[in-house]
């Protein structure tokens, strides 16, 4: 088994702040691969040092079957990068960043002209080719700069958080474009901040928290680690909540929450057949829930059952500390 | 693993580096092409600074001594307008950090060194134009040659390459302050005081003493006194210190830049 990505116990720390405490994981080759983590989980840090921004203080990295930190040269060939910020150059058109691009990958003039449309073709841009990217959508620049990444042809492609600050259609065509590229044999990682999107997309998923991995699998192994199916409904008439908690209780697989105003929470094992017991109940109780629904645990009720805390306060420690607007484009 | 050693042979990182310095070059040059705002700072403002200072301060400061005051401000407005340009070569790379294209960049198989002279080269080529425009007005507001016109014409690349140092400069305010707007601000503060303290709009021997010594001998008056001596005739030595002086900024600016651009994270 061919192995895309080798990273082995990487520290990387910002003065004080120590954005990665010995992360490790492996990709496939041609496996998609998806860190998933809150805002300021060291995501964005371990990409960089992948793709050869970032140097680390410890561990090793391997791409492609090259040291990256010994040969970043050797590596730069291999790769891809797609950042958050679309990194393309507004004053020039489509085509021209994409030749741009090409010529910067040693790829004869030719061959880089021939490249770039085909890959404006693949991602559907071949109209606005000779546009400036200062007209393009926030979406469009979004495939451009992905397909920026593309020009190289890289044996592995690294794309953080491809779909953050998409409308949801958009991040639907995003997330088939990103599949008809692993067809291709592509070795991909890609960071999220969804859950979903980790589901939808990659063959494993590591999860990322305060500069660790805190959880490693495939999204069906990860699922039942995460957690239970969640039955949510709110009632009309909040005097009789506790005595509607007493009555579903016993057919929650853990303890039911008490959620804001007259809402409650019933986590269940197995999801359609527990939510039909619940309704059952709540009938013969003569209840009406205004609003029902059975749905996956939500990233956060993920963290919390994975790390013991809240996702969120993180977040918030770092931008009090005036780090959580970093993203890689300036330290 | 694979044992091949992946360090690229001198002579690949001379044709790359070439290579990709003109991709860089085209990328700017379109840049600079296609930012209207860009060719008109770059351009309307000088002329003002000429126009203004011909007719507001010229009946004040002409010596009487036979040598119209275009004449005498021309050379040194010329060395004020590579100068002032070359703040743009910092704030466009600032710019590039700021937007995160910088890490794309880094993270291609591109010379290290491209990114920022394909800038800087970019930057002297806006400079072969307003420097003509330059021309065109002072000529038409009384600026004449008196002097060989060859030697006068060798005025010109002094005046680029005196840009293309300065260039250099700046990019090191680009590069340590990652912010288009502290470069700009940084570079117009280092840049007006040596601006107005030299040859440029006035005689040397009109300010105070102690203030003499400096502007003598400060790069930006001696590049304003050769370009005047190409120009006008008269002694040739500050030709020889404006060259050094080019040199020395050379040989201390861009193995900075490049180690920063290196080091950036």
């Amino acid at each position: 088994m061919k192995h895309g990505i080798e990273v082995e116990n990487v520290h990387k720390s910002f003065g004080l702040l120590q954005a990665l405490k010995g992360v490790s994981l492996q990709v496939q080759e041609g496996h998609i691969y998806s860190l998933l983590g809150p805002n300021g989980a060291g995501k964005t840090t371990l990409v960089r040092i992948m793709t050869t921004l970032l140097h680390p203080e410890e561990g090793s990295v391997i791409i492609g079957e090259v040291d990256a930190l010994k040969y970043p040269d050797g590596v730069r060939p291999l790769i891809g990068l797609a950042g958050q910020n679309a990194a393309v150059d507004e004053f020039l058109t489509g085509r021209e960043n994409l030749l741009m691009i090409g010529q910067l990958y040693h790829l004869p003039f030719s061959t880089a002209r021939v490249r770039a449309d085909e890959v404006l073709e693949q991602m559907g841009l071949s109209k606005a080719a000779n546009q400036t990217v200062g007209t393009y959508s926030g979406g469009m620049r979004r495939r451009l700069d992905l397909g920026a990444s593309l020009v190289g042809r890289p044996r592995i492609l690294f794309l953080d958080e491809p779909t953050t600050g998409l409308d949801p259609r958009t991040r639907l065509d995003m997330w088939e474009t990103i599949r008809s590229l692993a067809k291709e044999a592509t070795t991909i990682l890609l960071t999220t901040q969804y859950l979903e999107e980790a589901d939808e997309l990659a063959d494993m998923i590591g999860v990322i928290d305060d500069g660790k991995m805190i959880a490693e699998g495939t999204a069906d192994q990860l699922k039942t680690k995460m957690g239970d199916d969640v039955v949510e409904f709110t009632l009309t008439d909040i005097t009789r909540k506790d005595e509607i908690i007493e009555l579903v209780a016993p057919l929650s697989s853990k303890k039911v929450v008490s959620g804001e105003g007259s809402t409650i929470l019933v986590p269940v094992k197995s999801g359609a057949e527990d939510l039909f017991k619940i309704v059952k109940a709540l009938d013969n109780a003569r209840v009406q829930p205004t609003q029902l629904s059975l749905h996956r645990p939500s990233l956060d009720e993920v963290f919390l059952s994975l790390t013991g805390k809240k996702s969120q306060s993180k977040v918030e420690m770092l931008k009090k500390s005036g780090r959580g607007g970093h993203r890689g484009s300036g330290k | 693993m694979n044992k091949k050693n992946y360090h690229i042979s001198i002579g690949d990182q001379i044709k790359f580096g070439f290579r990709d310095t003109l991709t860089m070059t085209m990328r700017n040059v379109l840049r600079n092409y296609r930012l209207p705002q860009l060719i008109f700072f770059s351009t309307i403002q000088p002329v003002i600074f000429l126009l203004l200072f011909n007719y507001v301060f010229g009946g004040a400061v002409s010596r009487g001594n036979g040598v119209s005051y275009i004449d005498f401000l021309l050379p040194g407005i010329l060395v004020q307008t590579v100068v002032m340009g070359s703040v743009q070569t910092g704030v466009g790379l600032a710019e590039d950090l700021q937007k995160g294209v910088i890490d794309r960049f880094r993270s291609l198989p591109m010379s290290r060194v491209a990114h920022i002279a394909g800038r800087v080269f970019a930057d002297t080529m806006r400079n072969i134009i307003v420097l003509a425009l330059m021309v065109i007005v002072g000529w038409l507001i009384g600026f004449r040659i008196n002097n060989d016109w060859y030697i006068a014409l060798m005025s010109i690349p002094l005046l680029l390459a005196f840009g293309f140092a300065f260039s250099w400069i700046a990019s090191l305010f680009g590069l340590f302050t990652k912010s288009s707007e502290t470069a700009q601000v940084l570079g117009f503060m280092i840049v007006f005081p040596l601006v107005f303290a030299s040859s440029i709009f006035v005689p040397v021997e009109t300010m105070p003493t102690w203030l003499q010594g400096f502007a003598t001998n400060q790069p930006i008056s001696q590049a304003a006194d050769a370009v005047r001596a190409m120009t006008q005739g008269g002694p040739l030595d500050s030709i020889r210190t404006t060259c050094v002086w080019i040199v020395v900024i050379l040989v201390v600016a861009v193995p900075i830049a490049i180690y920063k651009y290196r080091q950036t994270e």
